[in-house]
């Protein structure tokens, strides 16, 4: 019971990793609708920076996270600009292909500064909580709380506020939103550069557990992409509720069975659904 | 054949087919042709499913590393002989591959891509884990050579480099003969719009099967001749950046087209060794290239000069048939074809055409040369 309670919190502090993760991903098909698929090197680029400024530079923990979530999200923009932009007109597998050339260019990038080798990152929270019996460490409890307070901010941001509410406007109809005067251009950047930033803080938070490595985003980028093709392309529910499902079937069968499996698991998972439900499980009409 | 894209294809093959003559005695260079030339098998199959049909299938590294495996680990483990364990694997890879297709076509666009990339992961998670049959890291050593018979040797380089040249020409010439064929026609149509092709009465689940089916066997034997080239197979041969490394090919070389896998890989087979020293950096200057060519020459370099070629083509036949109209009667009973190129040629206004009417005028008499005689 201690094991499965101990390791219910460390599906929880994954799922809210995959989460942020996940949403920001979802957004950007959303809006722009293209699968990013260099979602992954923006999340490695985002525990890089973090780590520098944490470890090189000396700032305190959550100022780290913070500077690198901002530079990412330049960095987000810049995509958006460079690279998405010029396409948009472009058939859906130019938009994967040219995000599989910025994938290899942030990895080879990190590789070039950072250099090849796992780098380990200490974090400033240190501790145990007991919580019936099981100890969990401070630093996963920083992560659910961190993800669920970040989620709320932006499902406040996104219905509340102006900016927020235009990117659902064109996630809704794009030539609608742009009739009324929404700046579809303007949107998609905001979009990508959020995605980038919430990849960001998902990944601050989740490096000290981990280790930080260029190809860190790989099997991250797979695993949130199939969280947001479980949850349905595009849906910000199905985001969440798959992105916590999958983390705790992942660790759970990582404890119980082997961690192989564990590995694998979402993959599989992805299979069955898409044999049953080729679109997701919780797939709203998109119109193209 | 006076197609100057057929010309150019068969021009690039024999070039290719030569280059032993050049490079016998380096066995290094020999053998990064003939990888390439592995590679580029592979490439031909996503050309079927991503050039043709237009589906980004991103598991094309699993089923090359399937076919390095079947054969690296039926010659090795189980000693079996290079064509058997060949003709196995390649067999095992087109079953795979049919398997993978029933539950990935019932998927479209996104879905498609994402869908086959996690295919490509499991394939690669099985090999790099499954530590009891693949040995996992350490990977599959002394991969057999392919046993020849009589006077034939394949243990020399170059012996090794014309049989993957006849089985990669049989791989074009099978490209080619899709593209041609009935089969290829549907392909394209799905490209163009899937909705479409099934209104029409297009099978358009079927051919996706069978064009996805083609793609896994392509890149089976592509890497099921890799494994006894190289003579070592590693997991990062099933990785998905062998996928990618792939798809980089096809977009130099030119999506779609017969020529263009070919040259793609050759090409970037040679800039990859080019970069060597600098493996791990190469893509700082490789990223930028492959976004900047999706960008502004998303056909490859055979579409640039393809559209280049016809562009000639068309201005040559127009030029002819401009000429053959100065030399007989406008009158001349011709078939439709002519007709319709006489009309091209008359829409050129300038001084030749004018000295054309001139010429003509005294045959057709009319009402042009007529005001000009006045």
């Amino acid at each position: 019971m201690t094991l499965f309670i101990q390791q219910l919190f460390n599906g929880l502090a994954l799922g809210g990793v995959y989460c942020l993760a996940a949403i920001g991903l979802t957004l950007v098909f959303g809006v722009l609708r293209i699968p990013n698929l260099a979602h992954g090197a923006l999340y490695m680029l985002g525990a890089y920076i973090t780590y520098f400024f944490l470890t090189t530079v000396g700032v305190p923990y959550i100022a780290a996270i913070g500077i690198a979530a901002i530079m990412l999200f330049v960095v987000g923009v810049g995509l958006e600009r460079l690279v998405f932009h010029p396409l948009r007109n472009s058939p859906h597998t130019h938009h994967m292909i040219a995000a599989v050339g910025a994938m290899f260019f942030f990895q080879a990038l990190a590789q070039a500064i950072w250099g090849a080798d796992f780098r380990r990152m200490d974090t400033p929270i240190t501790g145990e909580l007991r919580i019936l019996g099981a100890e969990i460490s401070a630093q996963r409890i920083v992560i659910i709380v961190t993800a669920v307070i970040v989620l709320a901010l932006l499902a406040w941001f996104i219905k509340r506020s102006i900016h927020g509410q235009t990117i659902e406007a064109i996630e809704q109809d794009r030539v609608g939103a742009s009739l009324v005067g929404i700046n579809p251009s303007m949107v998609s950047m905001l979009t990508l550069g959020l995605s980038a930033l919430l990849a960001t803080i998902a990944a601050g938070l989740v490096a000290p557990i981990n280790l930080l490595s260029p190809t860190m985003g790989d099997a991250l980028n797979l695993k949130v992409f199939a969280i947001i093709i479980l949850g349905g392309l595009g849906s910000l529910p199905g985001a969440i509720v798959g992105g916590f499902a999958l983390a705790i079937a992942e660790t759970m069968t990582a404890t119980y069975v082997s961690s192989a499996v564990g590995e694998a698991v979402a993959f599989v998972v992805l299979v069955a659904v898409l044999a049953i439900k080729p679109n997701g499980l919780f797939t709203k009409a998109v119109q193209r | 054949m006076k197609n100057p894209r057929i010309i150019g294809t068969i021009a690039l093959i024999v070039l290719l087919g030569l280059t032993p003559l050049a490079f016998a005695q380096e066995n290094y260079t020999m053998r990064v042709i003939t990888v390439g030339m592995c590679a580029a098998i592979a490439v031909y199959g996503l050309n079927i499913i991503l050039g043709f049909t237009g589906q980004l299938n991103l598991a094309q590294g699993g089923f090359f590393g399937i076919g390095a495996y079947g054969v690296g680990l039926l010659t090795t483990d189980y000693d079996w002989s290079f064509w058997a364990a060949f003709v196995v694997s390649v067999i095992g890879t087109a079953v795979i591959g049919y398997l993978c297709g029933l539950i990935a076509l019932r998927t479209k666009d996104e879905y498609f891509a994402i869908f086959t990339m996690a295919i490509g992961f499991i394939i690669f998670l099985v090999i790099s884990r499954w530590e009891s049959v693949t040995h996992a890291h350490s990977g599959v050593n002394n991969v057999k050579f392919p046993e020849g018979g009589g006077i034939v040797d394949f243990e020399s380089p170059v012996a090794m480099f014309y049989l993957v040249f006849a089985i990669l020409l049989v791989c074009v010439y099978t490209t080619y003969a899709i593209r041609r064929s009935s089969v290829g026609r549907t392909l394209l149509t799905i490209r163009t719009s899937e909705d479409l092709a099934d209104a029409i009465g297009v099978r358009v689940g079927f051919s996706k099967q069978l064009a996805f089916a083609a793609s896994a066997v392509f890149g089976g034997i592509g890497g099921g001749l890799y494994a006894t080239v190289v003579g070592f197979i590693g997991p990062d041969s099933a990785s998905i950046d062998k996928t990618f490394e792939f798809l980089m090919f096809i977009l130099v070389g030119g999506m779609g087209t017969v020529a263009g896998p070919l040259l793609g890989s050759m090409i970037v087979t040679f800039l990859f060794e080019l970069f060597q020293d600098f493996q791990a950096y190469r893509f700082i200057v490789l990223g930028p290239i492959i976004v900047a060519l999706v960008i502004f020459a998303p056909r490859g370099i055979i579409g640039y000069l393809g559209g280049f070629v016809d562009k000639r083509s068309r201005r040559r036949r127009a030029a002819e048939a401009r000429q053959s109209t100065d030399g007989r009667q406008a009158s001349d009973p011709r078939g439709p074809d002519g007709a319709s190129k006489s009309i091209e040629s008359d829409d050129h206004s300038g001084s030749d055409s004018t000295a054309r009417n001139q010429s003509n005028a005294g045959h057709t008499g009319g009402s042009t040369s007529s005001e000009e005689t006045k």
